[in-house]
Parts: C-alpha cells; structure tokens; sequence
C-alpha cells in the first residue's frame, strides 16, 4: 500500500512540473503571436504526417526526404531561425491520423501541416484542422472530393484525380492502343476515385469493372475475369503492393495487352513485386512531375547521395511555402493562412498558387513508363 | 459501367449485364477458378495441419502458427536471392534452388515453432496455466516474432553487419522479393479454356504428399501413437511411458514443417512476402482448420481446399471484394449445421 502511495506522490509532483512548464510554453507563444508578421524571422515548427512506417511507408519516406531538403537548405541559410520539423507516423491509416491530428492540433508550436500524405487520412482529418484553423499543404493526396469539403486550411500542391483520370484514359485509349479496357480498383478512398473517374472517362470502352481488397495477395479470380473480358488494356486505381502482383498474375496468365496504374503504385516497388520482365512495357499516370537535375542535385546533398522519389519534390514545394511564410515574420497558423492565401511563386514542380478550394491553379498530369527494369522520365499528357 | 446497347462491344460480349455478366465468368472460367482455388487451398490446408496439430494435443489455439509460416517465406526468398538466377526463369531451371528452399523453409518455421513452444509455452503447460494466458502468451509471441523481421535492419545494425547483409535487411517492413528471380509457369496441358501450368501441379502435388506423409506419420509410428495418446489423455499417457514434453514438442516441430513447405510453395506462386504476410493467411488457415473440424488431420485438408475453392467462387460471382467476406459466411453457415466442423473428429479419437 504505502508503495504506491509513494509513486503516487512522485506522480502529481511530475505532473504539476509539466503543467507549469506547458503554461510557461503557452503564454511565451501568445506574446510571439501579437507580432504575428513583424518582420524577421522566429524560429518555428513544422508538422509532417504521412506513412512512415507500415506497408505504404516507401512514399512517405521519399516525402519526408524532400521536406527535409528544403528545411535543411532553409536552415543553413538562416542559421538564427531554425525551423524544426515534428514527423508524425500515421502509417497510411485514417483511424490512426485521427489520433495524431488531436496531437497535432493541440501542439501550439506546429504552425503548419506538411501533409496528410493520403486521401483517406486527409479526410479523415479534415474537420480537425479545419476547426482549429491549422493550415495544411498536401504532397500527395489526390482525392476529388477534399477540396469540396468547404475546408479553408486545407490545400495540395499536386493535380487531382479529377485531372489524373481523364489523362488515364487518354493514354490508355491513345498511346496505349487499348480499345477494350478492363478497370480494377482496391475499394480505397484513392483507388475506388481514380478508377471511376477512368470509367467515366472509358465510356463504352470499359467493358469491365472489379474491385479488389488490400491486403490480399492471389488476384486469380481477377484475373480470370480479366482474361474472359477479352480485354486489351488493364488499369489499376490503387497502391504498388496489390498492384505489382495483380500485374504479374496477369502476365503469368498470358495476358498481352498495355497495363496502367496511377501514381498510387508509381513506386520502384512495383517492379520488384512483379518483377521485370512483367513490369515491362507498364505506364503510370502520376501528378508529380519529374524531378529537374538542379532538384536531384540539391536533393542528393541533403540525404546522403539518396535520388528523389515519389513526391519528394511536391513535398519540397509544400514545405517551401511554409519557410518562405516562416521568413516573411510568420508566426502564428492564422498570419500562415493568410501568407498561402496571397502565395504565388515558382516552384520546383510548377507555379505554386492556390485557388479558394485550396487547389493549386497547375493540373498537369505525367506519364512514367517501365523500360528495361526501370521507370522512364515523365512526360506531360497533353 | 457496361457498354450502351448496339455498341460494337456487344458483339464481343453479348452478355453486358452485370448480374449476367458475374454469373457467366464463372462458368467461362469454372475450371481456372476451381484449380486455382485449390492451389491456394493447399497452402491453407497446410498451415491449418499446424493449428489443428496443436489444438489436438493441448486443446489451445496457437496464434503464434502465422509467423511460423512467415519466416519460412522469409527463408526461401533468402535462398533465392543467395542462389536463385536472378532473372526471368522457368521451374526446370530451379529446381536445385527450390529444393533448397523447400528444405530451408521447413527447417526455418520447424526451428521457429520449437522457439514458441520453448518460450511460449513451455512453462506455462508445466505450470498448467489456464488456456487464456496460452492465448495472450501466443499473440504476444506473434506479435513479438512479426516484429523481429520488421525490425531486421536495426537488429542487424546493431551487429554491424547492415551493410554486409543489405541484400537480405533493407526497406525490412516493405514488400520482400526473391533477388529478381521471376518463376514463370509454363503451360502442361489445357482443361477447358484454362491452361494448367506446372506451378499449379507442383504446388498441390507436393501439399498433397506433406499432408499424405504426416497422416501416415501421426496413424503408423511410434511418435504418432505418442501424439494421439498424449491427445486422448495426458495423464495416462504419462503413465504408461510417453515423455509428453517431447511430444509436444515434436506436434509443434511437425507442425512448423507443414508451415515452412507452404511457405515454399506460396512463394512459389507468389513471389513476394512482408513481415505481416502471415496475418491473413494464417487467419484463412485457422478458418480452414475449424471449418474442416479442428483437431482433425483430413478436415484440415479438406478445409483448406473447400475454403480455397469457395473464396474463388465467390469472388466470381459477388464480386472480387467479396472473398474475405464469403470465406466467413461460409463458415458461419457450415458450423451452424455442423458445430464441430465437416469432419468433426479430435487427433485423439483417429484410429489407428
């Protein structure tokens, strides 16, 4: 008994420790507030979200790793006001990004959201940031109906699905050759999108529709269906796991016809799951533009020699924002609203201006091919 | 969204309704879907013999079979990726590599379910613990096990040897290949529109001969008799001579080489596996082993290959994101006519 009486005593006593220290952080925020854009710049703090860990934590790495670039170009060249990133992990889950977005909301120093990397956490934690008035920049998440939400803080430095899907199905149709073309989701805020976006686009050329779950690892039903279709083109709306085995049991099955994926599955990833000579030949559509050699240079310098992947240059474009807001005197989430509002400059990727939605003004749509066990650059789908 | 009506596509495919359509990819493709299902249910049925072993002789669940099978996956990619082509190949051309990696696989998961019984278990059988603390001790080991490969780069940092072993280690919880070597079947002979392959004959030739080689082990030796009298009754088995610690021990050995050979042969159709791979397979195994009758060898197999076939079947006709339900409404439904399963028999009541 007396034990833990003792503990209990050593708990309030460290308790009330850190009630005093969150109140002395809080009231030397709000003095920092009232000059919200005096100015020079204060150091500050930046949240990134997205899956680090996890079956999709290949994507929120390669962002994390373009963040990271332009918060260490950034400090380097301000050395008084360093800007600190806080990662949060939500490994690709909206269950689990509920949780963090409390977390986020009630950190009073993140004065900006790199993220959420995904459709089905940004709407998931729409509302939360929404109400607490945290802007957000997205690097990846391409979901149409986010930006109808009627949220103000939230925005994405990448083209939608809506511009994705169309794109998709021109390529298909066109350079692709398909006439006959079979659409396969993974039932996913993302996938599911994307895919009816395509077989609205298809029209009377989709003669064929399934939906997969994650997760699973054997498509022969699928497939099957696929192959009775007589269909000669193949697109997947979904991420590189299931995306590599479904085209690899496609091929395995003596399929013939071009295969297409989104930028969900656009992941080196995809070509060890179904390996080479499968891959080969396969096209992804993907809002994120190829890296310039200028970025990739800069890139390699911060992360060891590491090359840009998925997203890292929109997530550099999302983050430059934030600096650019943080050296402009910005300091509190409502001045860094009202500096994203009014942003217009040139980013790596494309000229970075947002409309009322939170939608960037620039919906180009890429198209990376699989050459020889590897992707080729993007070219813009005219 | 089916094609209008008078579309050029109606000639190809009279059939645009969607109802209609469903139904008839499955009689187009009743025989691909049937031996494809059984392949996969010939791997079920092989991790179900781990769970039903188990539940025969100790009357418990071990949740930690999944991640048996998983290391064994993890073994034969090492295999290929130490010894395999490297490239684009067909089964005659690795034959060597997968008998390696059939034989490392099994000693993998066999090594892997000694170390639970060892850890897991052991103590607490001796103390006769109630089954729910087995129960936890179980998934704590699974999750603990599941980890360890998720973890794999760090662990072998702390070595030192993250470099030397980057092939095997790196992106630990992302999807795991065999080093670029591609196993592509090849056409034997054709059942309807459906080209039988030889990875098809393969996969469920060799489950068949694992499964037909431990029934005869479990009915015709000495250890076998050990196992179904330890399961009858412990007490008197002890008794009368039989080291019931051994047996235990030997049900979860047989049962982790049951998993390491469908850990080989997965990979096989598959090619890839994660650190959590074990999860929905080993739920599907557990699902087979009691829809077969738990405790029961043959009800396992059969299970396995009725919860295979009706999960293609299935996901013919109600649609692919149907399979995961079908298989357990299935279930649902055989042991609502049959509450012990199919088969219904315990190990210990198998006569000899």
């Amino acid at each position: 008994m007396s034990r833990i009486t003792k503990s209990g005593r050593w708990f309030a006593a460290v308790a009330v420790a850190a009630a005093l220290s969150l109140t002395a952080c809080g009231s030397s925020d709000d003095t920092a507030g009232d000059d919200s854009t005096g100015g020079g710049c204060h150091p500050a703090t930046l949240g990134f979200m997205a899956a680090l860990t996890g079956d999709s934590a290949a994507l929120g790495q390669d962002a994390l790793n373009g963040v990271n670039t332009a918060v260490g170009q950034f400090n380097d060249a301000n050395p008084d006001c360093k800007v600190t990133i806080k990662t949060f992990d939500s490994q690709g889950d909206p269950d689990q990004a509920t949780k963090l977005a409390s977390q986020i909301v009630g950190d009073t120093s993140i004065i900006g959201l790199i993220g959420p990397a995904f459709s089905g956490e940004s709407l998931a934690t729409g509302p939360a940031f929404n109400e607490a008035g945290l802007p957000s920049i997205s690097q990846s998440a391409t979901n149409v109906t986010i930006t109808q939400q009627g949220w103000t803080y939230w925005h994405r430095v990448i083209a939608n699905d809506g511009a994705q899907a169309p794109a998709a199905a021109k390529y298909i149709t066109g350079d692709g050759g398909a006439t006959k073309v079979f659409v396969v989701d993974d039932g996913s805020d993302y996938g599911k999108g994307l895919a009816d976006g395509v077989r609205d686009a298809l029209g009377s050329a989709d003669v064929g529709d399934d939906t997969i779950t994650t997760g699973q690892t054997d498509f022969s039903a699928t497939v099957q269906k696929i192959m009775s279709s007589g269909a000669d083109g193949v697109y997947y709306g979904g991420y590189y796991q299931e995306c590599g085995l479904l085209l690899k049991q496609l091929r395995q099955a003596g399929y013939k016809g071009v295969f297409g994926s989104g930028d969900g599955s656009h992941n080196a990833a995809v070509i060890t799951a179904a390996g080479a000579n499968a891959a080969e030949g396969a096209f992804f559509t993907d809002a994120g533009a190829p890296p310039t050699d200028d970025f990739t240079a800069l890139f390699e310098k911060y992360n060891n020699g590491e090359e840009p992947g998925s997203y890292s240059a929109e997530a550099y474009d999302a983050t430059k924002v934030f600096l650019d807001g943080i050296a402009a005197g910005v300091t509190t989430r409502e001045a860094m609203q009202d500096f994203i509002t009014d942003y217009d400059e040139q980013g790596v990727t494309k000229e970075i201006k947002f409309d009322d939605t939170g939608e960037v003004a620039t919906q180009t749509i890429y198209v990376y091919k699989v050459e020889n066990g590897s992707f080729t650059t993007g070219q813009p789908i005219e | 969204m089916p094609p209008a009506a008078g579309t050029p596509d109606d000639a190809v495919r009279p059939d645009t309704g969607d109802r209609g359509s469903l139904v008839d990819d499955l009689i187009h493709s009743f025989f691909a879907l049937t031996i494809q299902g059984i392949a996969l249910g010939a791997v079920y049925a092989l991790i179900a013999l781990g769970y039903t072993l188990v539940y025969g002789v100790l009357r418990l669940i071990n949740f930690a079979h999944s991640e048996v099978f998983m290391y064994g996956t993890f073994a034969t990619a090492w295999i290929f990726v130490l010894i395999g082509p490297g490239k684009d190949t067909h089964l005659g051309n690795v034959v060597g590599v997968l008998i390696v990696a059939f034989v490392a696989s099994m000693i993998m998961s066999g090594l892997i379910a000694l170390v639970v019984e060892r850890i897991a278990y052991r103590r607490l059988i001796r103390n006769r613990a109630p089954s729910l603390i087995m129960l936890i001790s179980a998934i704590g080991a699974s999750i603990t096990l599941s980890e360890l490969m998720g973890q794999r780069a760090a662990i072998s940092d702390w070595f030192g040897l993250r470099d030397n072993l980057s092939d095997y280690v790196s992106h630990p919880r992302d999807t795991y290949g065999m080093g670029g070597t591609t196993v592509n079947p090849t056409q034997l002979f054709k059942i309807g529109d459906y080209r039988i392959t030889d990875i098809d004959i393969v996969v469920i030739v060799a489950a068949i001969l694992m499964m037909v080689g431990l029934d005869f082990f479990v009915r015709k030796t000495k250890f076998g008799r050990g196992m179904r009298a330890v399961a009858q009754d412990p007490e008197s088995a002890a008794l009368m001579g039989v080291n019931s610690q051994r047996i235990v021990q030997l049900t979860f050995l047989l049962g982790g080489i049951m998993a390491g050979a469908a850990a080989c042969l997965y990979m096989l159709r598959i090619g890839v596996t994660k650190p959590n791979v074990g999860f929905i397979l080993g739920l599907k195994a557990f699902t087979a082993a009691v829809m077969g009758g738990i405790g029961n060898l043959r009800g396992a197999l059969l299970g396995g290959l009725i919860l295979g076939v009706a999960e293609n079947y299935g996901s013919a006709l109600v649609g692919t994101q149907w399979k995961d339900a079908v298989a357990f409404v299935l279930l649902i439904l055989i042991l609502l006519v049959r509450p012990s399963g199919i088969l219904g028999e315990v190990l210990g009541k198998a006569r000899a």
